[in-house]
């Protein structure tokens, strides 16, 4: 359990269930959930290369910029889907489509 | 007289007649009597001047006297034109002859002429032709010859058509002009061809070229016919005879001047100046071209009634002998003739023109404009109303028929003797002398036909008969001084002998030699001459007294019935009554071709050559512009060009059926690119 | 005075600057400033005359100054004796043609200013040294003349207009080809006096699709001039272009422009492809021959006055090329004949001057008659010379000018022209001489229709000929005779110039000879 492949498998299944929320959930909220899982599989990925790839704190490092890059991007995010809400009384993202022509 | 003195005087000989031209061309109306008095007085200096030098002439009696004076007329480093003057007794001769004729005219003119509406112009063509005609006699190279020879045709253009307003004048001025260009035509290339082989134009140094053998054989014979070409037009022979009777339409005193002296005898006066020059197979030519128009014309004359007509026919007639003398060698008897015809035709046709003018002031008081004043059928019996032009134009009468003790005897007896001799030499030619002896009977039979007609017998017309009277003093004077000149002693002084021709005439105009090599010397042909000289007199003298006797019989005695004959030889009367319908035959057969000719062609040129040809290039340009134009916006521009916006356009439209808007299907593409990214890099 | 060439060049602009300052209502204005700028212009002219130095032939009065030195171009001018002739008469003719305008009503500002365009434009192609300015005065003096013919002509002014630009266009395309081709073997200059050294020998030997470089030059150049002359068979604008233009302008057209054709094939074609005279003076002569029976035939044919006199332009020009072609007799293999060739060359060049004046009078003539009468068919008169009788003297005088008659200066230069031909082209000149009679028989023709017979009614009211008319062609009138009694004076001037163009083309071609 000590290597690093055991990590990038769990990085890799929580990307991909990340993907599949980001690319299939009709709800706002659970897309961004989606991006959350993403956003942690690659902090998952960073740790684990910093711990196995002998490369000081950068890994960690990254991993904190990540964390907190996170948290500003959810604020903005659901900034954006409380106004969405506001505008089209929903939080399905199918119905916000003002970005066709 | 010394030579640069006679340079002078015949300077003054040749532009006294030319000022007298421009001072009346410009200002001859304002001038009193309309300015005649300007023209005669000039023409009558000249007459002074040429008889001073035919005076001197006499006096010094130098048959080889020969001056020349050339100034550079063109000079380009190699080709250069010296023009010039050559005075030798046969200039002087002739300028005598143009200037005593001329004279005469301008005196006729006064009354014959009087109360023209251009008779100050009429003055001012009459001092031009003088002036031309003398030019051509002073000349002593081929371009002065050329330039005089075209200022000839120019002025008898001017004084035939001087009656314009009658088309049949306008018509023959023109004729007479444009006949002697196509005879031009030919002068011109004998001209060139000789220049071409001997680099000048100096009669002189022609004849040297010629007899060192710088051009000989073929090219010689035909510049020699070229040259001579010029002689037939201007000298009316066959077959450019047909505008000399049309000329006629010209006013009488002017058909003089032409037929005596100055047009027509240019011919005449050119091959006996270039006689040097012509080969034995041009004379040839020279001799039956002459003899065969000496028969030809005298067989028109025979039958017009018009008495300008005959004259005119019988001139054509008399020229060709003169050409006949060329040719057979005997170039001073055909001078000679040229000479003494000028006098007596001068005279009959003065003599013509007071009958004219007698029956025109008749007819005028009658008020009749319908009877022609010139067919003799309406004269006869003028003898007692007009006895001094009856006398004058007798004395001529007999003078031009080869009656012994007058003038035309000599001239025509030399010319026959010539050809006679010739004949003898050269027995295939026996038809030379054939034509002139039986013109010689023919000439004396229609101009007795001419005196009796008009003189003789009962008049035709009575109530006109009866209204004519004599013409005045100065249209009397020359018909008698020229009749006088008729009479043969005035050409055989200081002797007396009326049946031979030797005298101050024939010591001062001796024969040169032919410069062509391998003709017969003058000697020979003088020698020839002499042989058969008594055979020719006695033949002459009977061929001329049979012809009168035949025209007495004909129109005095009515033994014969003229009528009667011309009824049995209908064909040929007729023939000859036409003129052989050579104007017909010209006209359908030369002019009308021709201008149908020139219509095509300029049809051609306007309305196919350039409407089909080089519009044609306008109209293949438009259409080939059309056609890349269609090109161009329907192929280029609008397949291409905006085929290829309009193929974005549906790309555009097709792609951009996923732009849907939803980020997830983006976010689907995107996934899809990365998988591919990745497995494109797997391999 | 200095630069003399450039002032006869530039006076008629200077005047046209002028014009554009005045008033378009001021017509007598306008006339009068034109009348003086080409009296100045004429002046000029006469001092030059008189100061040019005939014993010598080469160019004289040269000016030279940079222009587009990368391209090897200059302007440069100089004149001899070829072009002093061609630039007198142009003085003259121009002048002349100011008073001969002086009743157009119609645009007068336009027409005036455009006419002395065409005069710069004329004789800036005389003096002109350089190919390339040559070549661009050559298209300057075209437009002028589009919009002469084309605003101020007849009925069907705007075809015969743009026919004859299209045409002459077309002859300076080939022009312009040739002009390049010249200057790249010449090594890229276009001085004349260098392209006369360089290029009878540069192209020597050169082949283009199989044809010797350098008589497809020749004969591209040739085409271009010809279309002036105008040569057969590009002839037909020339009656079109006559009909059409106004009386001053074929004036100018028959005087002048004709001319320049005759003087570029001898200023370019003579000078810079020697050898190739060799070779084409066969063709030259035989065209000449047919543009003598040809032009005559047609002149017999024509119904209208103006049109006769255009064709007759054509037959005379006839007699000019057999003049040129003569030049190869003064070549070792026809016997040197120098007197012949030069007879010849002179004769041409004689007659490009006498057929000059002669037609310029006779286009006055026929726009004197035409003012009055307001129709040009010759059937349609009659009998006129009892009515018009100066008008009658003159123009017999003027028709036996045109017809060749010796004491008028047409003759002396056809005569010189036939003899020099005659010894290498004796057959051509032998058919050519019946142009002799066909020249009497057109014009007598038509003069015996104009004014003899009965006097037609509808013109007892015409008057003869003013002061104003008389004026434009007593000059021209008394060069005729003058020239025609004594041509000394005349020929003396060009006679240097023409042995130089001669020993170029007898020594030069022969040396060079590719043939």
């Amino acid at each position: 359990m000590d290597n690093l492949q055991t990590y990038l498998y769990i990085s890799a299944i929580l990307f991909s269930l990340g993907l599949y929320g980001v690319i299939t959930r009709r709800n706002g909220i659970a897309v961004l959930m989606g991006v959350e899982l993403i956003l942690n599989s690659a902090n998952i990925n960073f740790v684990a290369f910093a711990r196995f790839g002998g490369m000081n704190f950068s890994g960690q490092v990254f991993a904190l910029f990540v964390i907190i890059m996170a948290a500003a991007e959810a604020a903005v995010a659901l900034a954006i889907i409380i106004n969405v809400f506001n505008n089209l009384d929903t939080v399905n993202i199918d119905d916000a489509r003002e970005l066709k022509l | 007289m010394t030579g640069d003195m006679l340079i002078n005087y015949a300077l003054g000989i040749l532009f006294f007649p030319l000022i007298s031209f421009i001072i009346l061309i410009f200002v001859g109306k304002r001038l009193p009597r309309q300015g005649d008095v300007v023209g005669i007085g000039t023409i009558i200096l000249t007459l002074i001047l040429s008889l001073a030098m035919f005076g001197s002439m006499l006096l010094s009696h130098d048959p080889g006297f020969r001056h020349e004076a050339s100034f550079t007329w063109i000079d380009l480093g190699d080709f250069e034109i010296r023009l010039g003057f050559l005075i030798d007794n046969i200039t002087i001769i002739m300028l005598l002859v143009v200037s005593l004729i001329s004279t005469m005219t301008h005196i006729f003119s006064t009354k014959y002429m009087e109360g023209d509406i251009r008779y100050s112009r009429y003055y001012a063509y009459l001092g031009l032709f003088t002036f031309s005609m003398n030019g051509i006699v002073l000349a002593n190279n081929l371009v002065s010859l050329y330039i005089f020879w075209e200022l000839v045709g120019v002025s008898s253009y001017l004084l035939i058509g001087h009656w314009f307003e009658k088309d049949s004048a306008a018509d023959a001025s023109k004729k007479a002009f444009l006949t002697n260009r196509v005879g031009d035509i030919g002068f011109f290339i004998g001209l060139m061809l000789v220049f071409t082989a001997l680099g000048t134009f100096n009669y002189a140094e022609v004849f040297e070229g010629v007899a060192k053998g710088a051009i000989s054989g073929t090219l010689l014979t035909f510049a020699g016919i070229g040259l001579f070409m010029g002689a037939v037009g201007k000298s009316s022979q066959f077959p450019l005879h047909i505008w000399l009777p049309d000329a006629m339409e010209g006013p009488t005193p002017v058909s003089a001047l032409m037929h005596a002296a100055t047009m027509v005898a240019a011919g005449v006066y050119l091959s006996v100046r270039l006689f040097p020059l012509f080969t034995p197979e041009a004379l040839l030519f020279i001799a039956y071209t002459g003899g065969f128009t000496a028969i030809f014309a005298a067989t028109i004359a025979i039958t017009q009634n018009d008495i300008k007509k005959v004259l005119a026919y019988s001139t054509i007639s008399q020229l060709g002998y003169m050409i006949l003398a060329v040719g057979t060698g005997a170039y001073v008897a055909g001078f000679f003739h040229l000479v003494t015809h000028a006098m007596f035709k001068a005279c009959l046709f003065y003599g013509s023109g007071s009958v004219i003018h007698a029956m025109h002031h008749a007819l005028h008081n009658l008020k009749d404009h319908d009877t022609d004043p010139q067919d003799m059928r309406n004269m006869g019996g003028f003898k007692s109303k007009m006895p001094i032009t009856y006398w004058t134009m007798l004395v001529a009468t007999l003078a031009i028929s080869g009656v012994p003790l007058f003038s035309g005897f000599l001239s025509k007896d030399a010319i026959l003797a010539g050809t006679l001799s010739f004949a003898s030499h050269h027995p295939q030619h026996f038809l030379l002398p054939v034509f002139g002896f039986s013109a010689a009977l023919i000439t004396a039979f229609y101009m007795f036909r001419l005196i009796f007609m008009t003189f003789h017998n009962q008049p035709k017309l009575p109530n006109v008969y009866s209204d004519i009277h004599e013409s005045p003093k100065p249209m009397v004077f020359p018909l008698i001084l020229l009749s006088s000149l008729s009479v043969f002693i005035f050409y055989t002084l200081p002797y007396f002998n009326p049946l031979s021709d030797h005298g101050w005439f024939m010591e001062l105009i001796k024969a040169k030699d032919s410069m062509v090599p391998g003709s017969p010397s003058a000697h020979d042909i003088a020698e020839g001459m002499h042989h058969s000289h008594t055979l020719t007199m006695i033949l002459s003298i009977l061929v001329a007294s049979l012809g009168i006797l035949l025209s007495w019989a004909v129109y005095i005695k009515n033994s014969v019935s003229a009528d009667n004959w011309s009824k049995r030889l209908d064909l040929y009367y007729n023939l000859s009554l036409n003129k052989y319908y050579f104007d017909e035959n010209y006209n359908k057969y030369l002019y009308q071709p021709f201008l149908r000719l020139a219509n095509r062609v300029s049809y051609i040129d306007w309305d196919l050559y350039d409407k089909y040809f080089i519009n044609g290039f306008g109209h293949i340009t438009k259409w080939l512009s059309s056609v890349t134009g269609r090109i161009d916006y329907d192929g280029l521009d609008q397949t291409i060009v905006d085929g290829l916006g309009r193929s974005m356009g549906k790309a555009g439209s097709s792609l951009k059926e996923i732009q849907t808007g939803r980020l997830q299907n983006y976010m689907l593409f995107a996934l899809f690119g990365v998988i591919i990214i990745i497995i494109f890099q797997s391999f | 005075m200095d630069n003399i060439l450039s002032w006869i060049i530039w006076i008629p602009v200077l005047g046209m600057v002028a014009i554009a300052f005045i008033p378009r209502e001021k017509q007598d204005l306008i006339k009068q400033v034109a009348a003086v700028t080409t009296g100045i212009q004429l002046l000029v002219a006469i001092v030059l005359w008189s100061t040019f130095d005939a014993t010598n032939g080469t160019f004289q009065f040269m000016e030279r100054a940079e222009w587009i030195p990368s391209l090897g171009i200059s302007y440069i001018l100089g004149i001899d004796g070829l072009s002093l002739p061609m630039v007198a008469l142009n003085a003259l003719i121009i002048f002349i043609g100011v008073f001969v305008s002086w009743n157009i009503d119609r645009a007068v500002k336009g027409y005036f200013a455009l006419f002395l365009l065409l005069d710069t434009g004329i004789m800036g192609v005389f003096l002109s040294l350089d190919f390339f300015l040559f070549y661009v005065f050559w298209e300057v003096m075209l437009l002028p003349m589009y919009f002469l013919i084309g605003m101020w002509g007849g009925p069907q002014r705007e075809y015969a207009a743009i026919k004859f630009f299209l045409y002459t266009l077309f002859g300076s395309v080939l022009m312009l080809i040739a002009l390049l081709a010249l200057y790249f073997a010449c090594g890229e200059t276009f001085d004349m006096q260098l392209m006369i050294e360089r290029a009878p020998f540069a192209l020597d030997g050169v082949v283009w699709w199989g044809m010797s470089a350098i008589k497809v030059i020749w004969v591209l150049l040739f085409i271009g001039f010809a279309i002036k002359v105008p040569v057969f068979p590009f002839h037909t604008w020339l009656p079109l272009a006559h009909v059409e233009a106004p009386t001053a302008i074929s004036v100018v057209l028959a005087g002048i422009l004709l001319k320049l054709g005759v003087y570029g094939m001898l200023r370019i074609n003579y000078t810079m492809l020697p050898d190739a005279v060799w070779w084409f003076s066969g063709a030259l002569a035989f065209l000449g021959m047919i543009n003598v029976i040809w032009g005559a035939m047609c002149a017999l044919a024509q119904k209208d006055l103006k049109k006769m006199v255009a064709y007759s332009s054509i037959n005379h020009m006839g007699y000019l090329l057999l003049g040129m072609a003569a030049v190869i007799a003064g070549g070792s293999a026809n016997g040197s004949n120098l007197m012949a060739a030069q007879a010849g060359m002179n004769g041409a060049v004689f007659q490009m001057f006498n057929h000059g004046t002669i037609s310029a009078m006779l286009f006055i003539l026929v726009g004197v008659i035409y003012d009055q009468a307001h129709h040009r068919d010759i059937e349609g008169f009659g009998g006129l010379a009892s009515q018009m009788p100066i008008y009658t003297a003159i123009v017999a005088l003027a028709f036996f000018a045109g017809l060749g008659l010796p004491g008028l200066s047409g003759f002396v230069s056809e005569a010189m022209c036939l003899i020099g031909a005659f010894p290498v082209f004796r057959t051509i000149v032998i058919i050519s001489t019946i142009g002799i009679l066909l020249n009497a028989a057109y014009f007598l023709w038509a003069f015996q229709r104009m004014f003899f017979g009965k006097l037609n009614e509808k013109y007892t009211k015409l008057v003869d000929i003013n002061n104003r008319e008389l004026f434009t062609v007593i000059p021209l009138l008394v060069i005729t005779i003058f020239l025609g009694i004594y041509p000394r004076p005349f020929l003396d001037m060009i006679k240097e110039t023409m042995s130089i163009l001669i020993d170029q083309v007898v020594v030069v071609g022969g040396i060079a000879g590719i043939f």
